[in-house]
């Protein structure tokens, strides 16, 4: 959709004639050697396929499972210890144990499962829909007032109350439906999915208003194109920079989102860790073990700062101006 | 069939009113009249010059004879077929015949897309050919129009103005169209680049017996180019000729002030000659005095200018006028009949 010129390359001219096209390499390969100059982005790249591996495969080496209660080792915290001189450090549990003796090291990759992948398919979901909204608000006057109007109408609605009377409505017939972890899943994807489209319909309206005036997409309607392909050959790949943007964006909000539902106690069930909910129930003991908060929040934060990051690399290497080819 | 001396094109009475609406209810209050009723004919391989100073509705023009608008009334016949009031699907048939090359060849391109996939984008709509057809073609085309073939795979903003302008070219030629507007191709160039791409445009119009509507505001560049000029003020046409009667001795107060304007490079002729100064400015579209358009500014005004707008007719053979000065060629009931009109009201 982003390159059409990634197609296979030509096939070379006749051969006896000098200037017939050299077989030119796949254009991902540039965008790859532009994306590989940007430090921050392949920082991002390696941090966030670190954090995933971790998340994926973590649980199967480390073999703990994060539920066990073991209320003898409860509160266990090597690092400070190791910090502040104590003797005998003991590395079993290297993030520690909380007050119910639950390895946190374990807690973390299963609650970066769910994490992510909340985080993602929520994004996914809001920028398909907010892109849809925003390209044919754009692109179609006659739907422009309606779609906008619909899109203020989200705006104003408070997103909390909306996602907790959300839960308290749906949460059973999906749960009787999907399971309890599917049926949560789905109804937080879904909920966090559609209360944040607005921004990116927004931002890309706006973008759509102004390029739909610009001379190559006259063009195009001279040539006949119609308005379907009008808008996957010129438009979206020139609205791609915002929508990458607000994907970044939306990626944070989602996983803070989530953190946010499970804190107030409506997201997962208790027995199901999440980054979100460790934060929750780290908070009240903050004081007494702040590195219980530290692990998950930085598991939050550095996802985001990666995956921005990484938007910002893919923006400059899919923008053949920047990257110069 | 139609033989060779029926006009390709046919424009008659061409009006592209842009609605104004304002106030709370967003209620239509008004019009601006970019083209207000305009008829010429372009003979088949024939280059038709359309000139006229900035936001007198020229592109506006062009891109209505083209659909590329829904104008608001009038009719365009090209080739026989009338186009006017088809719909944008049943257009799309017929787009292969008329093309359009525009101003500002950065913008004309998409910057995402390499020249390959630029100039092969009208044969993915229009043709089944294979890929490797579709490929050679587009090689084909860049000879034709004078670039490297091994620019094929690079993108539009690694090359010149008068490089970007030969790949729109390109992307116009590609579907063998009889009919092309050329949408001030020239004036985004430097001087030396624009010279070449009038050369190509006239090498290609013999290699494929082109017909161009040239719309440009450089008037000697049109000279050069276009075998009939029509000028045009204020969204009308005032006055259509033949370019060596039109040049030599312009009927209309507009052109002469028009070509009076073109800078001349002998200094011992520009120091005598006397030009025509035009006080005040363009009135607006969207509010054109009453009677002809050009009774505000006009150094050779009569009474009847503000009252009666006139008349678009042929004073001599082949040469059409829209002016006062002219009217007596017109007939007599005329006259009378617009003085009645006058008298009544």
């Amino acid at each position: 959709m982003i390159e059409r010129a990634a197609n296979p390359p030509l096939p070379a001219g006749d051969p006896t004639t000098p200037d017939s096209i050299p077989r030119e390499r796949n254009q991902w390969w540039d965008v790859w050697d532009q994306f590989r100059t940007h430090k921050g982005a392949m920082a991002g790249l390696f941090f966030l396929l670190g954090i995933t591996l971790f998340c994926l495969i973590g649980p199967l080496l480390w073999g703990v499972d994060p539920n066990t209660l073991d209320i003898r080792n409860k509160d266990l915290r090597p690092v400070v210890n190791a910090l502040w001189g104590v003797e005998k450090v003991s590395w079993a549990h290297p993030f520690g144990t909380d007050n119910l003796g639950r390895d946190i090291m374990a807690q973390t990759m299963q609650g970066g499962r769910i994490s992510l992948a909340v985080g993602w398919t929520a994004m996914i979901l809001a920028i398909v829909i907010g892109t849809f909204v925003g390209v044919i608000a754009g692109y179609f006057p006659r739907l422009d007032g309606l779609l906008m109007r619909l899109t203020d109408l989200f705006l104003a609605l408070p997103l909390l109350p909306l996602l907790l009377v959300m839960m308290l409505l749906f949460r059973d017939p999906l749960r009787a439906a999907f399971g309890p972890e599917q049926g949560i899943f789905i109804l937080i994807v879904i909920g966090i999915g559609i209360t944040s489209w607005m921004q990116t319909a927004r931002i890309v309206r706006g973008d759509v208003l102004a390029l739909k005036e610009r001379e190559y997409v006259l063009a195009a309607r001279s040539i006949g194109t119609p308005s379907r392909r009008i808008i996957t050959r010129h438009l979206l790949p020139n609205v791609l920079s915002p929508i990458m943007v607000s994907a970044t964006l939306g990626l944070a909000t989602a996983i803070i989102t989530e953190s946010a539902i499970s804190f107030l106690g409506l997201g997962f069930p208790p027995d199901y860790p999440t980054w979100g909910k460790l934060l929750a129930d780290a908070v009240p003991r903050m004081v007494s073990f702040p590195e219980r908060v530290i692990w998950p929040g930085l598991a939050i934060s550095l996802t985001v700062l990666a995956v921005n990051y990484i938007g910002d690399g893919l923006r400059d290497a899919l923008d053949p101006r920047i990257r110069g080819t | 069939m139609l033989d060779d001396t029926t006009p390709l094109v046919r424009i008659r009475d061409l009006k592209m009113h842009f609605p104004i609406y304002s106030g709370m209810l967003r209620r239509q209050t008004g019009a601006v009249k970019a083209v207000d009723g305009v008829s010429f004919d372009i003979k088949r391989g024939e280059t038709l010059g359309l000139v006229g100073e900035s936001g007198c509705g020229k592109s506006t023009c062009g891109r209505a004879v083209l659909r590329l608008y829904d104008i608001t009334d009038g009719s365009i016949q090209i080739d026989g077929v009338e186009i006017g009031n088809a719909g944008q699907s049943a257009l799309r048939p017929l787009r292969p015949a008329m093309q359009m090359v525009f101003q500002d060849p950065q913008a004309s391109l998409n910057p995402r897309m390499t020249v390959e996939a630029i100039i092969r984008e009208p044969l993915d709509e229009h043709t089944t050919l294979s890929k490797t057809d579709k490929a050679q073609k587009v090689l084909d085309l860049m000879d034709a129009v004078g670039l490297n073939r091994r620019f094929a795979k690079r993108y539009p903003h690694t090359f010149s103005g008068g490089q970007r302008q030969r790949i729109g070219i390109a992307r116009a030629l590609a579907l063998n169209p009889k009919f092309i507007v050329c949408d001030e191709p020239i004036a985004a160039l430097d001087v030396s680049i624009q010279a070449q791409v009038v050369n190509l445009l006239e090498d290609l119009q013999e290699q494929f017996g082109l017909t161009y509507l040239f719309i440009s505001h450089d008037l000697s560049m049109v000279r050069h180019i276009a075998q009939r000029i029509a000028v045009m003020y204020l969204g009308k046409v005032v006055e259509l000729a033949p370019r060596d009667p039109l040049y030599d001795a312009p009927l209309h107060p507009y052109t002469r002030a028009l070509l009076s304007a073109v800078p001349e490079p002998d200094p011992a002729i520009s120091q005598t000659r006397k030009r025509v100064v035009l006080q005040g400015d363009v009135p607006s579209p969207a509010n054109p005095p009453d009677g002809c358009n050009f009774c505000t500014r006009c150094p050779a005004v009569m009474d009847v200018c503000r009252r009666i707008d006139p008349t678009f007719q042929e004073v001599e053979p082949g040469r059409f006028v829209a002016c006062h000065l002219y009217e007596n060629h017109a007939s007599k009931t005329e006259k009378a009949e617009a003085h009645a009109n006058q008298q009544g009201s």
